[in-house]
């Protein structure tokens, strides 16, 4: 689960992170509010959507008067941005975060991620804040500096005191750092974070240490043991669809292609999609409906999958290990009874009790192709979407 | 022979009276596994499907000879069953528990460290859909009648996907000697290189399949070492072509969020590493033929 900027620097500044002045506004009157509030010449108008790169997308807004800060806090409020991490559809600004800008002496970049190749958490800082990491790690790895964290006895002063120097950090900012980089490991384990990332923590010309970007990203599996993070969830920058199938006990992420999938398994999800592809279609979405799939489950899973306008045809294809192809084909019967499917149906049906659920199918007089292989079926999913749409 | 688990695994439950636990535990028990027992603490003394119920780990361990186990246990339980079976000494633990937070499977991973490496316990998953070792012993959630005996050894993240490639060999009679499932979350027990290593010294297998997918470094690090070290062939596959970067695809660990992390990538390193990597999910069953007719 990903938090806003502002929910960030709150949390990281009770760990003893410095943050600037700042204050959240949900209209321009607030916002210029806030600005009088904070003081000062200098406001920076931010955007608080679940992304990165929001200044490129132009939602960071730096302002002189309150005037300006009350006009860029029109224009951003409602609009949608895009950025790369946002994908086509964007995410809308419904919150602004308004905070006291800085004399920039120069950026760092520090981050900190579960690392999966040494099963703990790792640092990764460099002193060219302020680029993308991921470019910075294809044009300058040189650039960046990593310590891997044990996790029996936590992060230690003397490998803070590494990053610092290795950073060129001055000898009386080094404290202020090692401060800084102990406090987000801390938050990082206490609150079960997946990430923490500060780009840029700055270094004003009167030589502070500041965070002026901060991002968090939560375990989904811990939420259970920190129910005061689970509350920051902003489900307004979430996909509308794949929160109701979370309701719902389904995973599910949107695509853009036509060829709606249930399937169960992540794994054969993603291999079922792996084959529409070459069988030269496009899968719409990824649904895992899971093992022990109910026909209630199945009937929702259909219409999650129908509400997506753009799938043309669809496509289920279940190994039943826990799960039943007898309660599943059930399921899809019932289903498709309920909902009146104007689009093609594909249903490959495998594992235990296949043989009744087959014939569950073929029995219920209603227009269902019946696959028998991964390799028919994606087949055949493929050939009646091209047939129904003429494409 | 087989790896990690045979005839003379004998198993402990671990959650055994819960519903999940109790199903599973007379599956497995119907396909013939030898099940001694299970803890569920505060149970202990009791009966549960005619079998001894523990409250530890130790006490079930001294009283039956357990040297394998399965867990059950709900996610914010499952780190702690995991080391409990690792202080009991037991040798092969599967978890099929799925939700396990990262940095409980991060402080699991560390505790291992304190022990040898001829004593430490080798773990499985978790969020995996178990092993089995066909006509032996069968740990997992699997259906057990689609795997046959035989030999090709498979590893994999994923449960579906691992039925769907023994329904694969089954078709063309081909069997497996033992398919394990190392699960899908981010950090987990034992990586697809650990499982290579015990196929690699496995008389009875004569080529593996590894099933990975999109996310984490485990493919590739399988791959390079086969490349050094493996005599038998490789066959392998990633799932995954069509998923976006940064989204996870229901797996906790399936998620391209560094270099290297997706399909493509790997598949490419894969194949530069000998590894004969299936052009699509439906192909496990002629890439084995193929394979096995030049090993004759």
């Amino acid at each position: 689960m990903d938090i806003h900027e502002y929910q960030a620097k709150e949390i990281l500044s009770d760990y003893g992170i410095p943050i600037g002045a700042g204050g959240l506004a949900y209209s321009p009157e607030q916002a210029a509010y806030r600005a009088t509030e904070i003081g000062g010449e200098v406001w920076v108008v931010k955007a608080q959507i679940h992304s990165g790169a929001r200044g490129k997308a132009g939602g960071i807004k730096v302002c002189k008067s309150e005037d300006e800060v009350s006009k860029a806090a029109e224009e951003l409020l409602g609009k949608k941005l895009i950025t790369h991490q946002t994908g086509p559809q964007g995410k809308i600004c419904h919150r602004l975060y308004i905070e006291a800008g800085c004399n920039i002496e120069r950026e760092i970049y520090l981050a900190f991620v579960l690392d999966r190749a040494n099963e703990s958490v790792t640092v990764v800082a460099s002193a060219e804040g302020g680029m993308e990491i991921e470019e910075l790690a294809v044009t300058k790895p040189e650039a960046i500096f990593k310590i891997s964290v044990d996790a029996a006895v936590g992060m230690q002063p003397f490998q803070a005191r590494e990053i610092a120097f290795a950073l060129n950090l001055d000898k009386s900012q080094v404290n202020q750092a090692v401060t800084t980089f102990l406090g987000c490991y801390r938050a990082m384990r206490d609150l079960d974070a997946n990430m923490v990332e500060i780009n840029p923590l700055v270094v004003t010309k009167e030589g502070n240490i500041i965070a002026v970007d901060a991002k968090m990203g939560f375990d989904d599996n811990a939420l259970f043991r920190h129910s005061n993070i689970a509350e920051l969830r902003d489900k307004s920058q979430e996909d509308a669809r794949e929160m109701r199938a979370a309701d719902r006990g389904l995973s599910y992420v949107g695509l853009d292609g036509n060829i709606g999938c249930i399937i169960n398994g992540a794994g054969l999800a993603m291999a079922t999609m792996d084959m529409i592809m070459h069988a030269g279609g496009e899968p719409a979405n990824f649904l895992d409906i899971g093992g022990g799939a109910s026909a209630e489950r199945t009937a929702k899973a259909f219409n999650l999958v129908l509400s997506d306008d753009s799938v043309e045809c669809i496509l289920v294809n279940i190994f039943a290990g826990i799960n039943r192809c007898d309660w599943i084909a059930e399921g899809v019967v019932q289903a498709v009874k309920s909902i009146d499917l104007k689009v093609p149906l594909v249903v490959r049906l495998s594992g235990t009790n296949v043989e009744a659920g087959q014939k569950i199918i073929r029995e219920s007089g209603l227009p269902i192709i019946s696959a028998n292989t991964l390799q028919e079926a994606a087949d055949m999913a493929v050939d009646a979407w091209k047939k129904a749409t003429g494409k | 022979m087989a790896i990690n688990l045979d005839e003379n695994s004998k198993v402990l439950v671990q959650g055994f009276t819960g519903q999940i636990g109790t199903f599973h535990a007379t599956d497995m028990i119907k396909y013939g596994t030898n099940v001694v027992g299970g803890v569920t603490p505060g149970k202990g003394g009791s009966k549960h499907l005619d079998l001894p119920v523990f409250n530890t780990m130790k006490e079930a361990v001294e009283a039956t000879g357990a040297n394998a186990s399965i867990i059950f246990v709900p996610p914010p339980f499952a780190a702690d069953s995991i080391m409990e079976a690792a202080d009991a000494g037991i040798g092969f633990c599967v978890a099929i528990t799925d939700g396990i937070p990262s940095q409980d499977m991060i402080r699991v991973k560390r505790y291992m460290r304190r022990y040898k490496a001829g004593e430490k316990m080798l773990l499985t998953g978790p969020n995996c859909a178990g092993s089995i070792s066909p006509g032996k012993c069968m740990m997992g959630i699997m259906p057990g009648h689609i795997y046959i005996p035989g030999p090709i050894g498979v590893v994999g993240r994923s449960g579906t996907l691992g039925y769907e490639a023994a329904d694969q060999m089954r078709e063309i009679g081909v069997g497996i000697s033992s398919s394990i499932g190392i699960g899908g979350d981010p950090i987990n027990g034992s990586s697809f290189k650990d499982h290579l290593m015990k196929f690699e010294e496995d008389p009875e297998t004569k080529a593996v399949i590894i099933i990975g997918e999109i996310g984490g470094p485990q493919e590739v690090e399988a791959a390079l070492w086969a490349k050094d070290n493996m005599s038998k062939p490789v066959i392998g596959y990633i799932a995954g072509l069509t998923a976006p970067k940064g989204t996870r695809m229901g797996h906790a660990g399936a998620i391209i969020s560094a270099v290297g992390d997706s399909a493509a990538e790997k598949v490419e390193i894969l194949t530069e590493c000998g590894v004969h990597v299936v052009p699509n999910p439906a192909s496990f069953a002629p890439v084995v033929k193929e394979v096995m007719a030049k090993i004759g």
